[in-house]
């Protein structure tokens, strides 16, 4: 491939890759994302190909991996084109079958398609699927569709003409004017203005400046950024160039976590294409601008996500945040000024470029526009990746988007923002998505983690265990959040160990909000945001753990016991034979007993009566 | 010049300056810790927050590192900033309410028995040893090792450094003695708790043994680089 050098060569070059495209093109696409990766695709995916092979329907039939489409609930995931017949829970197993029925004929496999659980009706196509008519794919909107290794896939969709317009239509003012107009706030969490920030860092005296990509996501249960970067690096390498060519960068970086090898690998194959185009590097598409992207591979510092602490840990220091100010657009990498956006807002930019301000605000709120992706996890049905405007409210995405509660069960709180965010209880179901709201809450926007709890969930087990994270992850270097995240960790643990006192949940919200206040970084000043609030929203549970004993969710092992059913136990001695403690005891025929003081609370009896015959109490 | 306002007082001062400095030139107290005048901020024991009215409103910031900025308003005495240094102080006490400058922190700002306690620790991670090995002898034998409750000072892999001149600077700026220099024989010492054991030299007039052989070479070594 010869670089492009013009804006003409890439128009060219686009409409050369489409011709060549058929869209009556039998294809196949397959998600080859992480989590359908766990699941098991990559021996669907090499199945796929020898059975066409086999079939001898190799050269007609295209086998396209994507990245992530987002049902990771239903992964293995694979869709078979130009109809859009959406298969979910592939195995190896299905692959012949649907060579022979559906690649070659046409014909629908009913055990493999879409079943609404609520509605029982039948859904074949994904553009139809109840999950992804309810989003607004803007970011996503091509994450599931093309091959993620091909910048032809990319460009074919228009990719990297955003840059062009900037690069040859505007001025670095113009698109920085373009960033403030469409009100674009920072993906990462706090919400800063982008166009802002923009804004600051090139009004910033100096030569040398550096962009650089924060893919540092470390929060349990969120995966929005490895998705983007594995699904669809090109949009951020985009957005990272636009960004250069505003500020005035002519390096850039992207910090991204060791933990994340596909979406290194991913990336790193979108950043030797977009240089083989000339999208890359020196005089890029031919307008005698140069900048270049370079890799970092952070070690899994979770506090290495905030930005001050990231660019310490690519300088080769000790991954330690440091006082603002000076901010990073006046003194930041090396002393030099630079910008650090979140993934999600770097690959917003092309698309707000490219179809203007305007557009981009004409979703969301009146101060949050746009849109936001969120990692669906927990008691949800629909685990997955979502992207949905600003603005919408907690219930639409739990329960329209979400497919509400798994199992039944009923709804008991949001945590938003990950382990830094807070607990957003049934209450508040219609408040609405967006920085402010949240805040309201005293939850946050955070990067997008939502992890939904239900009625089985006990919300002082749950605030011990995000706490207990980011007690883990913390740096260590101010006191009140290495010496205070402890001290709230231990009281946390003491109370859902049955050995809670009248005075702790006082402490616990004086200690809370002295570390939120006086800590050095982001990261105390919200790790105690999930303990905050569920005493906030959930105080009676507090009390219940501290004053009767009791765990209402009957989660804290300190403060259930098993019991057996005299009149429905059958003395199966499943559970005695079973039990990793010897605990339980019962001749053959004769209803059991299990001994408390021996008994580890791990539940296995429970699981393996058939008789329904064990309690918690 | 800048000008601000700390606790109703007018304060004139150079551009460049932290509040902290500002603030202790005219005479108002701010307890502190981790800082050092010759070392750079580091804003790590939060004892010297104070209250600044910036544009997001009343914040508790550093004053060791936050800025004189003109028309700025500083309240170093308010209810906030108080009940921050009390927390601070307790939670420092968990494991150094034996170091006597903690004790004295703590009675200063009334603060009594804490309500979480940790394993006996005279190390308080102020970092200024650290610090001053790296800023100002350029060496930086010891460092920061591990993370959160776990983290400590230490020379590379928990052994008695090489890189280390023997100068006795750590043990100097340590506020609470937790380095500490002791005599093993007559003409050794040995620092503590790295158990970096090093000779020492007599001086030729009184026969106390008083430099390392290794900290006269580096600043022989140092000398001579310098000469034109």
């Amino acid at each position: 491939m010869s670089e492009l050098r013009n804006p003409q060569a890439l128009v060219d070059y686009c409409q050369k890759i489409r011709a060549t495209t058929d869209p009556q093109q039998r294809r196949v696409r397959a998600c080859d994302g992480t989590g359908c990766r766990a699941l098991g695709s990559r021996k669907v995916l090499a199945r796929l190909q020898e059975t066409l092979q086999e079939a001898g329907l190799a050269d007609k039939v295209e086998v396209v991996p994507t990245g992530c489409p987002g049902f990771c609930e239903l992964g293995p995931l694979i869709t078979i084109d130009p109809e859009g017949i959406s298969y979910n829970r592939v195995s190896v197993d299905d692959v012949p079958a649907i060579v022979a029925k559906t690649i070659a004929r046409g014909e629908i496999i009913d055990g493999l398609v879409f079943v609404d659980p609520v509605t029982g009706q039948t859904i074949i196509h994904d553009h139809e699927l109840p999950f992804y008519t309810r989003q607004m794919r803007r970011v996503l909107a091509l994450n599931g569709q093309i091959d993620p290794t091909r910048i032809e896939d990319y460009i074919a969709h228009d990719g990297y003409a955003a840059l062009s317009k900037a690069l040859y239509a505007m001025t670095p003012e113009q698109v920085i004017e373009e960033v403030k107009r469409a009100g674009l706030r920072g993906r990462g969490g706090a919400g800063f203005s982008t166009g802002m920030k923009w804004h600051l860092c090139r009004q910033s005296p100096g030569e040398v400046k550096y962009v650089i990509c924060n893919a540092d996501e470390g929060d349990p249960g969120a995966f929005m950024d490895r998705s983007i970067l594995e699904g669809n690096p090109h949009s951020v390498v985009e957005g990272m160039i636009i960004g250069a060519y505003a500020m005035g960068a002519t390096q850039g970086y992207v910090y991204i976590r060791n933990e994340y090898p596909l979406a290194v690998q991913n990336l790193k194959i979108a950043l030797g294409q977009a240089r083989e185009h000339g999208l890359l590097g020196k005089n890029i598409l031919g307008s005698g601008f140069d900048f270049d992207i370079e890799i970092r591979v952070g070690s899994g510092a979770f506090v290495c996500g905030e930005e001050t602490a990231l660019m310490a840990s690519i300088e080769g220091k000790i991954g330690e945040p440091r006082p603002r100010p000076p901010y990073p657009a006046q003194s930041g990498l090396w002393g030099k000024p630079t910008n650090i956006n979140n993934v999600k807002t770097w690959a917003n930019i092309p698309l707000l470029i490219k179809n203007g301000s305007a557009w981009f605000a004409s979703v969301g709120t009146e101060k949050s526009k746009g849109t936001m992706i969120f990692s669906l996890v927990g008691k949800i049905r629909n685990t997955g990746l979502v992207e949905v405007p600003m603005g919408i409210s907690l219930s639409e995405l739990i329960y329209d988007v979400g497919g509400g509660i798994s199992g039944g069960k009923e709804f008991k709180a949001a945590q938003i923002g990950g382990p830094s965010g807070g607990c957003i209880p049934k209450e508040h179901l219609d408040a609405p998505i967006d920085y402010e709201s949240l805040t309201a809450l005293g939850a946050i926007m955070g990067s997008g983690g939502l992890v939904v709890a239900d009625e089985d969930t006990c919300m002082v087990d749950l605030a011990r265990y995000f706490l207990k994270f980011t007690q883990e992850e913390s740096c260590g270097k101010c006191v009140p959040c290495r010496i205070g995240t402890r001290a709230m960790l231990e009281t946390l643990e003491r109370i859902c160990a049955g050995q809670g006192r009248a005075e702790d949940i006082e402490y616990l919200n004086e200690i809370g909000q002295e570390v939120k206040r006086s800590s050095l970084c982001a990261l105390g000043g919200t790790a105690p945001n999930p303990v905050l609030t569920t005493i906030r929203y959930f105080g009676d549970e507090y009390e219940a753990h501290i004053y009767d004993k009791k765990c209402p969710a009957k989660v804290c092992k300190g403060l259930i016991i098993y019991e057996v059913v005299a009149t429905l136990c059958t003395g199966c001695m499943i559970c005695a034979r079973n039990c990793p403690v010897g605990a339980i005891a019962g001749e053959k025929g004769q209803p059991h007993v299990i001994n408390p003081a021996v008994c580890s609370r791990c539940g296995v009896c429970q699981s393996l009566c058939k008789c329904d015959a064990i309690v918690v109490h | 010049m800048v000008r601000l306002i700390i606790d109703g007082q007018e304060i004139i001062t150079e551009p460049n300056r932290t509040i902290l400095e500002a603030a202790r030139e005219h005479g108002i107290h701010i307890p502190t810790l981790c800082y050092h005048e010759a070392l750079e901020p580091f804003a790590a024991c939060r004892l010297c927050v104070v209250e600044a009215e910036t544009g997001r409103g009343r914040q508790l910031v550093a004053s060791c590192a936050y800025p004189c900025i003109d028309g700025l308003f500083v309240h170093t005495q308010s209810d906030a900033v108080l009940q921050s240094r009390r927390i601070t102080v307790e939670l420092l006490m968990a494991s150094s309410a034996h170091v006597p400058l903690i004790r004295q922190l703590a009675d200063e700002l009334g603060v009594g028995v804490p309500r979480f306690t940790m394993e006996k620790d005279d190390c308080i991670l102020c970092g200024l040893c650290v610090r001053a090995c790296q800023e100002i002898v350029g060496v930086g034998a010891i460092s920061v090792i591990n993370r959160g409750i776990e983290k400590k000072i230490s020379p590379p892999f928990r052994i008695a450094s090489n890189t280390c001149i023997e100068c006795g600077t750590c043990v100097l700026v340590c506020p609470t003695g937790a380095i500490t220099l002791a005599d093993i024989t007559g003409g050794a010492q040995t620092v503590h708790p790295w158990e970096s054991e090093f000779e020492v030299v007599d001086c030729r007039v009184c026969g106390h043994h008083y430099l390392a052989p290794k900290f006269t070479d580096h600043t022989a070594l140092l000398a001579e680089e310098h000469v034109p």
